[in-house]
């Protein structure tokens, strides 16, 4: 009976234990991080119960509805992942520099586990929720838009993610995580080799991840489909609602082969079924088939927002137009539908004929003009501007220059002869993160530099943040140029130690770089405290603090809780600066409306706990648990759809006020030259350029 | 090392090359025909890619110079975005260098397909990679080693792959490239080498704990040594007994046996051999 609501859970299973019954090295480090998350999660009950933000927590935060908390919350939930994620890396690079003294850190299972760990989060907790929570946050308000189309189904995906973040944090504590790579390939993961719980954690984590990833795609689809303000043609967008639309497509399409990929899996493990087995029918390459038909959209999933943030981050610090916006659209649409073309080149080496291999090797390359295209027109884009090398800006330079040794290595990756050689080196390991973090992970830092102040009101403090980019920036080239080097001597990934004493130095070079990566997340979270400490003389008020050009710089800095008082005008690209250059961007409004916006719901945490705990349940085969939490996940599904009163008024008189508050801001503001930008006296108001 | 040895090596690492130098594994280190047209594929595509990145990196601190807020010297035009001449030139070169590189992979991708025989009358030889070790059955010669393989230097090799347990890839880097050997399923991969010594081969697949450990020695000898070693070879062994692989699991196999057993590695490629679980 206590089987069906624990399943195989038993005491055994608890990290502690474990360590109490063999206190070694490695069970330390492992009793040391899950001692980690319970002291961090202890210390935050009781700070939120000592300072009695219980309730703010839940009634501005958890149960919101607005896209952009929901925005903010994605990001802060990947910043924490981050902070195990990178913190994984380390204890990994640290555990190869050493290995072949004597046994290293960890034992070889554990490693398994940290690389299987690392992956996993720092996709899809890490580099999915930050883009989509930049997303949320950015895309309605350069459309002009009130909130997305579904948010209470926006907060469903955030809470879904989150429940996904809560299983892999549970698995340090509760069991094992798997230890066969974010890729989790049978026969591997299939029961007779990987029997415990490890694969089922990570199956229900990406499917939970995965639905929530699904979901957002087609919620943002739609809201860019039907939300544009009037005059916001699909040819106005800003290019980054552009790549978000992509985005959305490459995520309704990608997600759904790995959902049912892994589900096919835990099918394999639990139910007797023969998907991936071999014998009795069953074929382990339809699950490299499966799991690459989603795994290379994935990666333009990871880099199309990426790409729409520099196009922001250069034309907005150059103080000019975007060079080749038309260009710029095609060249994403043709990576976007060219994405679903080349998932082969993750396994040339399975066998298949030579012709196949090359017809998708050439599929591959064909990525690269569009993508040669884009860098070009951010050259371009700087061109005949001023540029101003903020932070955002360094990112993006840098981003410019490491980009082309990815793209290098991408163009040789994509051809069958060299991919024979280093396909599964580290090698792969360097291309992927040289795509992956001044790629992706930069451009989310400089995305939050750049929309930091809208959020929360006051720039980032600029010292701090040449900290990080100083500390990342070197970081990263320590890191994994290395590993380029390993690679082609041989070198392969997920090896918990090199025997061979040659690669001695280059594994503490990796190491050096990994604790530069480390130390700058530190100085990122050292500038998150010392900019709320001097919020005040940050403070952005009147809401440009960029001299911006899209739509989300109009209205103040926090923005109104519904996004603008009126219908913004548009007509051009950069709808703000052309208000801004007719003098119309801080016009008072004859008349206000009022405004209708989604009522606060309970429902999105209701629903992700519970799927969580359902989650959490299949991984410990407790069926009845299971059961009962995905039969509560439909019941408040079908409760909520009965309740009609979903929205509440903002009376006109209530936007008027905020509105005209706004307007005494930017009254009282004295407009800076961008010379002057990082002065307290920017205010939030750009000065007439000439 | 030749000069387009040394163009990938700083190129890529950034660092100076000379630990690598002094490594000498890889495809970069080529001792073998396919290895060689690897590496001479690999160079090729950097000299290419070339045309597009050197640009960038001439043009970028350039740019970034002269348009500087403070005191940069060029033109302010703030409404500058589209130029039909510049569009043309930055689609057309990329269509044009990945125009060239599609041939250029084309016709390396048919030419060293791993399936391909590199020459007449190869030497036969069947990999199994089981945890920890590989088995190379020499069907011919009737003789089985455990984690060498004993190739005819003035003979192509092709080996047949398969796996015990769970997917592998086998790659003898400094000779060819890889392929993944599967359970239930037989692939191939056809080797040379340019002249007799001792390469490195390995298993490139996280394959469980034993993973580092999944490596063999091949050695190419000169014919006449060839023939001598696996007459020695013969002499030497006992008969495969029927569970070897779990006794090389133990640690308590032989370097070689007899292979009295023709079809083991037929056996073990057949799906059927996996049965169903459960
Ligand atoms: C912040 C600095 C980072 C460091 C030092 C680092 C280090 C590592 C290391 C040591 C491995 C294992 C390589 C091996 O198997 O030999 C790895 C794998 C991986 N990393 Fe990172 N990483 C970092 C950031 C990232 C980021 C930002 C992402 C993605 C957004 C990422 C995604 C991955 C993935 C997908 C794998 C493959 C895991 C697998 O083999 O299944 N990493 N990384
Ligand atoms: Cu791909
Ligand atoms: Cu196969």
């Amino acid at each position: 009976m206590i089987g069906l609501f624990l399943g195989t859970l038993r005491w055994d299973d608890v990290t502690f234990v474990e360590f109490w019954r063999t206190p070694d090295l490695n069970n330390a480090i492992a009793a040391a991080a899950a001692g980690l998350l319970v002291l961090g999660v202890v210390a935050t009950l009781i700070l939120l119960t000592v300072r009695g933000w219980w309730r703010p927590l839940w009634r501005d935060w958890l149960t919101s509805l607005d896209h952009k908390k929901i925005g903010i919350m994605y990001v802060a939930l990947a910043l924490v992942m981050f902070a195990r994620a990178v913190a994984e890396a380390n204890v990994m690079r640290a555990h190869q520099a050493t290995a072949a003294l004597d046994a290293g850190l960890v034992a070889p299972d554990h490693f398994a586990e940290l690389f299987s760990t690392h992956g996993t989060i720092m996709i899809f907790l890490v580099a999915m929720p930050l883009l989509t929570g930049i997303m949320n946050f950015v895309m309605p308000l350069q459309i002009g838009a009130r909130d997305v189309s579904f948010p209470l189904l926006n907060a469903i995906s955030l809470m879904l993610t989150a429940a996904a973040a809560g299983l892999v944090m549970v698995s340090l504590v509760l069991g094992h995580f798997s230890t066969g790579g974010w890729s989790g390939y049978p026969p591997y993961t299939g029961a007779d080799i990987s029997p415990g719980e490890g694969p089922d954690y990570w199956i229900w984590a990406l499917t939970l991840s995965s639905i929530g990833s699904t979901l957002t795609g087609m919620n943002f689809a739609v809201t860019l489909y039907k939300r544009r303000v009037q005059g916001m043609h699909l040819f106005r967008m800003p290019l980054f609602c552009w790549t978000v639309l992509c985005t959305s497509i490459l995520m309704i399409f990608a997600m759904a082969p790995l959902t049912l990929a892994t589900l096919m899996l835990w099918l394999d493990r639990h139910a007797g079924f023969h998907f991936f087995t071999v014998g009795s029918g069953g074929d382990m390459m339809n699950f490299a088939n499966l799991f690459w038909l989603f795994g290379h959209p994935e990666v333009y999933i990871l880099i199309l927002p990426a790409f729409g943030v520099w196009s922001e981050v250069f034309s907005t610090f150059s103080g000019k137009r975007l060079f080749g916006y038309l260009s710029l659209v095609y060249a994403t649409m043709a990576i976007a539908v060219l994405s679903f073309t080349v998932w082969l080149h993750h396994f040339f080496t399975m066998g298949q004929s030579a012709n196949v291999n090359a017809a998708f090797g050439i599929a591959t390359m064909l990525i690269g003009v569009p993508t040669g295209v884009k860098v070009y027109d951010w050259l371009l884009t700087m061109m005949f501007g001023r540029v101003r090398l903020r932070v955002p800006m360094l990112f993006a330079n840098y981003f410019l220059v490491t980009f082309l040794l990815g793209g290098v290595t991408g163009v040789l990756l994509a051809n069958p002869t060299v991919d024979y050689g280093v396909h599964n080196s580290l090698f792969l390991v360097a291309h992927f993160h040289n795509m992956l973090i001044p790629g992706t992970l930069f451009a989310m830092l400089a995305a939050i530099h750049l929309w930091f102040p809208k959020a929360f009101g006051f720039r980032l403090h600029e010292g701090w943040g040449r900290a990080v980019f100083w500390l990342m920036a070197p970081g990263f080239l320590l890191a994994f140029m290395p590993l380029y080097a390993m690679g082609m001597m041989g070198g392969m990934r997920r090896t918990a130690y090199f025997s061979d004493p040659l690669f001695r130095p280059w594994l503490w070079a990796a190491e050096a770089g990994a604790v530069l990566i480390l130390a700058g997340f530190a100085a990122l979270v050292v500038q998150i405290v010392v900019s709320v400490r001097r919020r005040d003389a940050l403070a952005v008020p009147a809401g440009d603090p960029w001299d911006g050009r899209s739509l989300e710089w109009l209205g103040p800095a926090p923005a109104f809780e519904f996004n603008f008082a009126g219908e913004p005008k548009v007509e051009d690209v950069d709808a703000f600066t052309a208000l801004k250059a007719q003098g119309e961007a801080y016009r008072r409004q004859e008349t206000y409306e009022d405004i209708e916006m989604p009522r606060n719901s309970a429902v999105p945490v209701v629903i992700g706990a519970l799927a969580g705990l359902a989650a959490f349940a299949m991984v410990w085969q407790a069926w009845a648990t299971a059961a009962l939490a995905f039969a509560g996940v439909w019941a408040v599904v079908i409760g909520r759809s009965f309740v009609r009163d979903t929205e509440r008024t903002i009376p006109a008189a209530e936007v008027e006020a905020a509105h005209r508050a706004w307007l005494a801001d930017v009254a009282a503001a004295t407009p800076v030259h961008r010379r002057d930008e990082l002065t307290p006296e920017n205010r939030g108001l750009a000065e007439e350029p000439l | 090392m030749t000069p387009d040895r040394i163009l990938p090596t700083c190129l890529l690492f950034f660092a100076v090359g000379a630990p690598a130098a002094a490594q000498e594994q890889g495809f970069l280190w080529a001792a073998g025909p396919v290895a060689e047209a690897q590496r001479a594929h690999f160079v090729s595509i950097l000299w290419w890619m070339a045309v597009v990145t050197v640009p960038l990196l001439i043009g970028l601190p350039l740019i970034l110079w002269r348009y500087r807020l403070n005191g940069g010297g060029g033109r302010y035009r703030r409404d500058w975005g589209a130029s039909p001449l510049a569009e043309v030139a930055i689609w057309s070169v990329p269509v044009v260098v990945v125009g060239f590189l599609a041939w250029n992979l084309w016709h390396a991708t048919l030419s060293l397909d791993p399936y391909r025989p590199l020459g007449p009358d190869p030497l036969e030889v069947q990999a199994i990679a089981a945890e920890g070790h590989f088995l190379f059955l020499y069907p011919d010669e009737g003789i089985v080693t455990v984690d060498r393989l004993l190739l005819d230097a003035d003979r192509t090799a092709r080996l047949k792959l398969t796996s015990v347990d769970v997917l592998r890839s086998v790659m003898v880097p400094r000779l060819a490239g890889q392929i993944y050997a599967m359970p239930g399923m037989t692939t191939e991969l056809n080797l040379a080498a340019f002249a007799p010594g001792t390469y490195a081969g390995l298993n490139t697949q996280y394959s469980g704990p034993l993973f580092p450990e999944e490596r063999f020695e091949t050695e190419a000898l000169p014919e006449t040594n060839w023939h001598a070693r696996i007459e020695a070879t013969r002499d030497g062994a006992g008969p495969l007994p029927p569970d070897v692989l779990q006794r090389i699991a133990m640690g308590d196999g032989a370097e070689a046996y007899l292979a009295a057993d023709a079809d083991l590695f037929a056996r073990i490629a057949a799906p059927s051999s996996h049965g169903a679980h459960r």
